[in-house]
């Protein structure tokens, strides 16, 4: 099992919070391309996956590697140079700071603290800045301080912040909250072209959306995956309509 | 011509250059050497509320115990100045002449092996950033790589001070004690107590203070300066685009650090002597107090800020001593009640957007100040409703009173 050519192993993970397990011993591949969804009720422990692979959380015990690498005692910083981009529940972006500013901070150049202030914002920059801005239906707004920005562009905008970084792996969570019938509709189409050559995880509520998007579902209850596969077969398994989408 | 307003506009030095203008020049020439000297001795401090503008106002990190790093800088230059002014033949009456007097006093007949270094003039220059700088290394590195931030930071550096201020007093053979390191009297046989040499060393600190404003201001401008407001507020976002957050913070408050210490050290050439009543918690507090009535987001702010407070203090010492901690009291908590961002926030959100309106009144075209405080001006101009607006966007000023 250690050898895999999965992009993403999780494996046989555990967390727990004051005898409170989080992740309960939790198996987990994602394949390279791969644009995974993850459900589930409140609680069941999807987002604390996702920290605990890019590290915001702290594993109990189990592996998850990356690319064959191991993550769990890496630090933060290092698994996002590794190619790992995470974008949070709320979006995370720099409100005083122009929409310019906030991709080209993320450009990954000059990442240590000489590198930083030996950075220079090259043509290469701002060609960079300028694609990921149209990608993210941006490119009219970059002087614009992104605190302005409306809850949908914000979260578009965490998403290109991540999209300057090249990740190989994303990890998307609940990225079409707030947004408009419109703007999921877009968002959609964006997840879809940029899933094409890295894979990407998403946890979302909306079941529209994730029929639309998902290549394979994953539910999560209580820590565990209870089904896994594609949507129509787990919207019929007995036990997902038991615990999330019965009721 | 063209690409020196070019280099003005970039770094928005307009503010510095009329700073450097008023310190160099106006200063010079309508004070006496006397109250001159003073202002050299105020703009000491500058250069810790400067460092302070960095780690707190862009940093977001409080420290309440930079009095030590001016310490650190200041010692170790007044080691150097004492062990000249100790030479044999002026302290033969001592027991063992050749080390300073207070150790004479304290029965200590050796010059101690860490003191011996202090003869050279450039070593004890490299000290004067290089302890400072070490152990604000030492403290930062602890504490920011272990995720302590805010309060608890404040908190250990208040410790700091504290502790570094009773070494010093406790040690009284080694350091002085109490009473410092006094009668500083000449650099390399250069005496620096004459009018002419207080006129040079005046110069001196206000170049170095512009320097460091320069430096920082570069800082400020490039992507480091960028990233240190980002993980101000989004601390998490900054480490998860692959950013090692604990080391911006260390470089910063090292930084700092590094220019408290020449701040020091130009304090003790100026004055003639140093003392533990500079490194303690009382003065670490008054230096934030400086920078956050100047504006903790502007380093000229802080600058005027230093300059008010103390004329201020001295004004109201002379007249009113035992008033003037009271005011001192009432004039911080006003100021972060009143005007969080200082007299730079003040000048800002209150006098530039005046002066222009006064500007479009009188038909007169508005110059587009570097990156001034676009959005409020903007906001005037619309409700007045008879200016023009600007066709582009202008990017946001991140905080009011960063530019002034």
């Amino acid at each position: 099992m250690s050898n895999t050519d999965f992009a993403l192993a999780v494996e046989d993970l555990t967390v727990s919070f004051d005898g409170f397990k989080a992740i309960d011993a939790l198996t987990l591949y994602i394949d390279r391309n791969e644009l995974r969804v993850i459900i589930g009720p409140n609680g069941a422990g999807k987002t604390t996956l996702l920290d605990l692979i890019c590290g915001k959380t702290k594993a109990g015990s189990g592996s998850i590697k990356f690319k064959n690498t191991e993550l769990t005692r890496m630090a933060e910083f290092k698994r996002v140079r590794l190619g790992i981009g995470r974008k949070f529940q709320t979006p995370s972006i720099y409100e005083n700071l122009s929409v310019f500013q906030n991709l080209e901070v993320s450009f990954p150049k000059g990442r240590s603290v000489m590198g930083a202030l030996g950075f220079k914002c090259t043509d290469e920059v701002r060609a960079r800045v300028q694609a990921v801005a149209e990608d993210i239906f941006l490119a009219d707004r970059l002087e614009l301080e992104a605190g302005l920005l409306s809850h949908g562009q914000k979260q578009w905008l965490e998403i290109g912040m991540l999209l300057m970084q090249e990740p190989e792996l994303l990890l998307l969570d609940e990225p079409i909250a707030g947004m408009s019938a419109r703007e999921r509709e877009l968002t959609a189409d964006l997840l879809e072209r940029i899933c094409r050559n890295r894979s990407v995880i998403v946890i979302e509520h909306d079941m529209e959306f994730v029929k639309r998007i998902a290549h394979k579902v994953t539910v999560m209850h209580q820590g565990k995956i209870l089904a896994e596969g594609p949507m129509e077969k787990v919207q019929a398994d007995p036990k997902v309509i038991a615990v999330y989408l019965g009721h | 011509m063209k690409a020196l307003q070019d280099l003005i506009k970039r770094y928005q030095l307009a503010s510095v250059l009329v700073l450097a203008l008023l310190l160099a020049v106006v200063l010079p020439l309508t004070l006496d050497i006397f109250r001159l000297n003073l202002v050299g001795k105020y703009l000491t401090y500058a250069f810790v509320a400067v460092g302070l503008v960095m780690v707190w106002g862009y940093g977001g990190v409080l420290s309440l115990g930079q009095g030590v790093f001016f310490g650190l800088g200041g010692y170790a230059m007044a080691m150097f100045l004492k062990l000249e002014a100790s030479d044999p033949i002026t302290t033969r009456i001592q027991s063992t002449p050749g080390i300073p007097d207070f150790m004479d006093w304290n029965q200590i007949t050796a010059l101690p092996a860490f003191w011996v270094p202090f003869r050279h003039l450039p070593f004890a220059l490299f000290a004067v950033v290089a302890l400072p700088t070490l152990l604000a290394w030492i403290v930062s590195f602890a504490m920011f790589k272990r995720r302590v931030g805010g309060v608890y930071f404040a908190i250990i550096t208040q410790a700091v001070a504290l502790i570094v201020t009773v070494l010093i007093i406790g040690q009284q053979g080694y350091t002085g004690g109490v009473n410092g390191m006094t009668d500083l009297k000449t650099l390399l046989g250069w005496d620096t107590r004459t009018d002419h040499a207080k006129y040079v060393l005046y110069y001196v600190c206000v170049a170095l203070l512009i320097g460091a404003i320069l430096l920082c201001r570069w800082i400020q401008t490039g992507k480091a300066g960028t990233l240190l407001l980002a993980m101000r507020d989004k601390e998490d976002r900054v480490r998860f685009s692959g950013y090692d957050v604990a080391n911006f913070r260390i470089f910063t408050f090292c930084l700092a650090a590094a220019l408290a210490g020449i701040g020091g050290a130009m304090f003790s050439l100026q004055v003639g002597f140093m003392s533990p009543s500079f490194v303690g918690i009382v003065p670490s507090v008054e230096m934030v107090i400086f920078a956050a009535v100047g504006g903790r987001m502007s380093l000229v702010g802080a600058v005027y800020g230093t300059l008010l407070v103390n004329a201020g203090k001295t004004f109201f010492s002379e007249s009113f001593p035992d008033l003037w901690l009271f005011l001192m009291a009432a004039l911080f908590i006003g100021v972060t009640m009143a005007f969080p961002m200082g007299l730079a926030g003040v000048w800002e959100s209150q006098v530039l957007p005046r002066w222009k309106r006064w500007r479009v009144g009188r038909g007169l075209p508005v110059a587009p100040a570097p990156g001034s405080a676009a959005t409020p001006l903007a906001q005037l101009e619309a409700s007045s409703g008879s200016a023009p607006m600007k066709d582009k966007p202008t990017p946001p000023s991140a905080i009011s009173g960063q530019h002034a």
